[in-house]
C-alpha cells in the first residue's frame, strides 16, 4: 500500500507540473497527435501511386499500420520514458533513483507522466477500429478475442523493446540513436506488410527479433488471409504470445544491466 | 581605432575582409571540432540511418513494383533507392534536427555573452553550423550511401552538371535549414521557451521536406505550392531530386534557384529577427 502511495505521489507531482504550463501542454498534445496522423497519412500517400503494396490493399495495410500505431503509442505512453535512461546514467540522476526504497524500473517510468500522448492513443485506436470496419472482418469469437488482445500484446512487445534498447546505456552510454533503430524502426517495420522486405532483412526483423508477429500475422488472421510467406493459419492467433519471451529477455537484460551499473562518481 | 586591438577577431564591414574570413573560418573550425569529439555518436547515428534506409527503401520499391509503369512520382527503382539512401546520409548533413543551442542560451540568459562578441550572432551561429555541416559531410554521408550501393542498384548521374548542382544544392539546403532553425529557436526571445515551436518544427519538417516519402507522390498542386510557398522542399527534396535527375536540365537548375532564393530570404529574415530581438531582450536571471 505504502509503495502505491509513493508512486501516486510521484505521478501527482508530474500532473501538477503539467497543469502549470497549459499552453505548452496543449501544443505538445496536438503535435504528438500529429506524428501518428502523419504515419497514417504516409500510407494513404503511398497508395495514391499504386493499388497494391506487397500484395495487400490499402485497407489491409491500414489494419497493420493501425494495429502497430495503437500498440506502439500505448507502449510509448506507459514505458517510453525509459528512453531517457542514457541521460540519467550520464548525469548520475540514476543514483537518486537507486537510493530510494522503491523499485527502479517503475520509478523511472513515473519520472514522466506523458499525458500529452493520450490524444495520439485515441487516434491510434480510432484508426484501428475504422480499419477493422473497412476490411469487413468476418467475426468469430476467436477473431474478436484476437482483435482485443493483439494491440495489447503489441504494446507489451514494444514496451519490452523500449526497456531492452534503454538497457544498452548500462554498457554503452554514448549509444545515442541506436535504440531508435529498433523502437521507432520496429514501428516502421511493422506498419507495412512484411512481404515488401527482402528475405534476409525480413528474417532478421520479422522472425529473429519477432516484429513480424506484432502486427502482420495477427492482421492476416483477422482478415482471414493465408500467409503468402507460408506460416500456418494458427500462427496469427498464437502471435500475441511473442510478447512473453520478449518481456522475459528484457527483464533479464535489465537486471544484469542494473547490477552492472557503476555511478559516475561526480 | 576606438580601443579595438588588432588581434581581436571580428567580422564587421569596417575591418579588412581577410580578417572577417579568418574569423569565420575559426568559428567554423570550432563547430567542426565540437562534433568530431563525439565519435561514438557518429557511429550510432549512422547505424540508425542505415536501418531506416532499408525500411524506407523496401517500402518505396514495393510501391514502385505495383505502380503503373513502375514509376511512382516519376522515379524509377534506382532513382527511388538513391533518393532514400542519399537522403538518409543528407539528413544529418543538412541538420534538420540540430540541437536547440540558441533557445537554450536565450532561456538561461547565456545569449548575453553572444551579444558581447564582435561578431553578429547570426554570422557566428552560421559559421559554427557550417563547421558541423563539414563534419557531417565527411562522416555521415558516406555510410548510408555505401550500404545502399551494396544492397541496391543506385542511379548514377548522366549529366555533367548534376554533381556540381548537387553540391551547391546541398550547401543551400544546409544554409536554409540553419535559417529555419535559427528562426524557430529565436521565438524563445519572445516566448522564453521554444519547446512548442521546436516540436512543431520536428514534426512538420520531416514530412514536408521529403524525408518520409518523395513529395512528388503528393497531388501536383500541393507539391508545387510546397516548393514555391515554403522553404521545406529546399531542405532535402531539392538536392535529392537534383542528384537523381528527376527533372529535365532547365527545371533541375530552376529548383536550385528557388532554393537559393529561399536560403537568402531566410538568412535575411534571421538577421532582422535577431536585431528586433536585441532591442527588446531582457536577460533572464540577472
Amino acid at each position: 500500500m505504502g509503495e502505491l502511495r509513493a508512486y501516486a505521489a510521484l505521478l501527482g507531482g508530474k500532473a501538477r507540473s503539467l497543469a502549470a504550463y497549459r499552453t505548452s501542454f496543449a501544443i505538445e498534445l496536438l503535435s504528438n497527435l500529429g506524428s501518428t496522423v502523419l504515419d497514417v497519412v504516409t500510407v494513404f500517400v503511398l497508395y495514391r501511386a499504386t493499388a497494391m503494396v506487397g500484395g495487400f490493399t490499402l485497407a489491409e495495410s491500414l489494419l497493420m499500420t493501425a494495429l502497430t500505431a495503437a500498440g506502439f503509442v500505448l507502449a510509448d505512453l506507459t514505458v517510453g520514458n525509459i528512453d531517457d535512461l542514457k541521460r540519467y546514467v550520464r548525469a548520475g540522476t540514476l543514483d537518486t533513483v537507486l537510493i530510494r526504497p522503491l523499485r527502479v524500473l517503475p520509478q523511472l517510468i513515473c519520472m514522466d507522466l506523458p499525458l500529452r500522448k493520450l490524444l495520439r492513443l485515441a487516434f491510434g485506436v480510432f484508426v484501428y477500429v475504422a480499419a477493422l470496419v473497412a476490411n469487413h472482418v468476418h467475426w468469430t469469437p476467436a477473431r474478436l478475442a484476437l482483435a482485443v488482445v493483439a494491440p495489447i500484446a503489441a504494446a507489451v512487445f514494444f514496451g519490452a523493446i523500449f526497456v531492452l534498447t534503454a538497457s544498452l546505456a548500462f554498457w554503452w552510454v554514448e549509444s545515442g540513436e541506436v535504440g531508435a533503430a529498433f523502437t521507432y524502426g520496429g514501428r516502421d517495420f511493422t506498419s507495412y506488410p512484411i512481404t515488401v522486405y527482402s528475405d534476409w532483412f525480413r528474417g532478421v526483423f520479422a522472425y529473429a527479433l519477432g516484429f513480424g508477429l506484432v502486427s502482420y500475422q495477427p492482421a492476416l488472421a483477422l482478415l482471414g488471409r493465408t500467409d503468402p510467406l507460408g506460416l500456418p493459419a494458427w500462427s496469427g492467433y498464437a502471435a500475441p504470445l511473442v510478447c512473453v519471451p520478449a518481456v522475459a529477455v528484457a527483464a533479464l537484460i535489465w537486471r544484469i544491466g542494473i547490477r552492472r551499473y557503476r555511478s559516475t562518481g561526480s | 581605432m576606438g580601443g579595438i586591438d588588432a588581434s581581436v577577431l571580428t567580422i564587421s564591414p569596417g575591418r579588412p575582409l581577410r580578417l572577417s574570413i579568418t574569423t569565420f573560418g575559426a568559428l567554423a573550425w570550432s563547430g567542426f571540432r565540437r562534433y568530431a569529439t563525439y565519435r561514438q555518436a557518429t557511429i550510432a547515428g549512422s547505424f540508425t540511418n542505415i536501418v531506416f534506409g532499408f525500411l524506407r527503401c523496401y517500402v518505396l520499391l514495393a510501391v514502385a513494383h505495383g505502380a503503373t509503369g513502375g514509376r511512382p512520382g516519376g522515379y524509377d527503382g534506382a532513382q527511388l533507392a538513391t533518393f532514400v539512401w542519399v537522403g538518409q546520409g543528407l539528413l544529418t548533413v543538412v541538420g534538420i534536427w540540430g540541437p536547440p543551442d540558441l533557445s537554450d542560451r536565450i532561456r538561461t540568459g547565456d545569449v548575453a555573452s553572444d551579444l558581447l562578441r564582435p561578431v553578429p550572432p547570426v554570422t557566428a551561429y552560421l559559421a559554427a553550423d557550417l563547421g558541423r555541416f563539414g563534419h557531417a559531410v565527411l562522416t555521415r554521408l558516406v555510410g548510408p550511401v555505401i550500404v545502399g550501393a551494396i544492397f541496391f542498384t543506385l542511379a548514377a548521374p548522366t549529366r555533367w552538371q548534376t554533381i556540381p548542382l548537387f553540391v551547391i544544392s546541398t550547401l543551400l539546403a544546409a544554409v536554409g535549414s540553419f535559417g529555419c532553425r535559427f528562426l524557430i529557436n529565436a521565438t524563445a526571445y519572445w516566448l522564453h521557451d521554444a519547446r512548442g515551436p521546436l516540436v512543431l518544427w520536428t514534426l512538420g519538417s520531416g514530412v514536408l521536406c521529403g524525408l518520409y516519402f518523395p513529395l512528388r507522390l503528393l497531388p501536383e498542386w500541393l507539391a508545387v505550392t510546397l516548393w514555391v510557398a515554403t522553404p521545406f522542399p529546399g531542405l532535402l527534396q531539392t538536392p535529392l531530386d537534383t542528384l537523381v535527375e528527376r527533372d529535365p536540365p532547365v527545371q533541375q537548375a530552376g529548383l536550385v534557384v528557388i532554393q537559393a532564393i529561399w536560403a537568402v530570404a531566410l538568412l535575411a529574415l534571421a538577421g532582422t529577427v535577431q536585431r528586433r530581438a536585441e532591442r527588446k531582450l531582457v536577460v533572464q536571471g540577472g
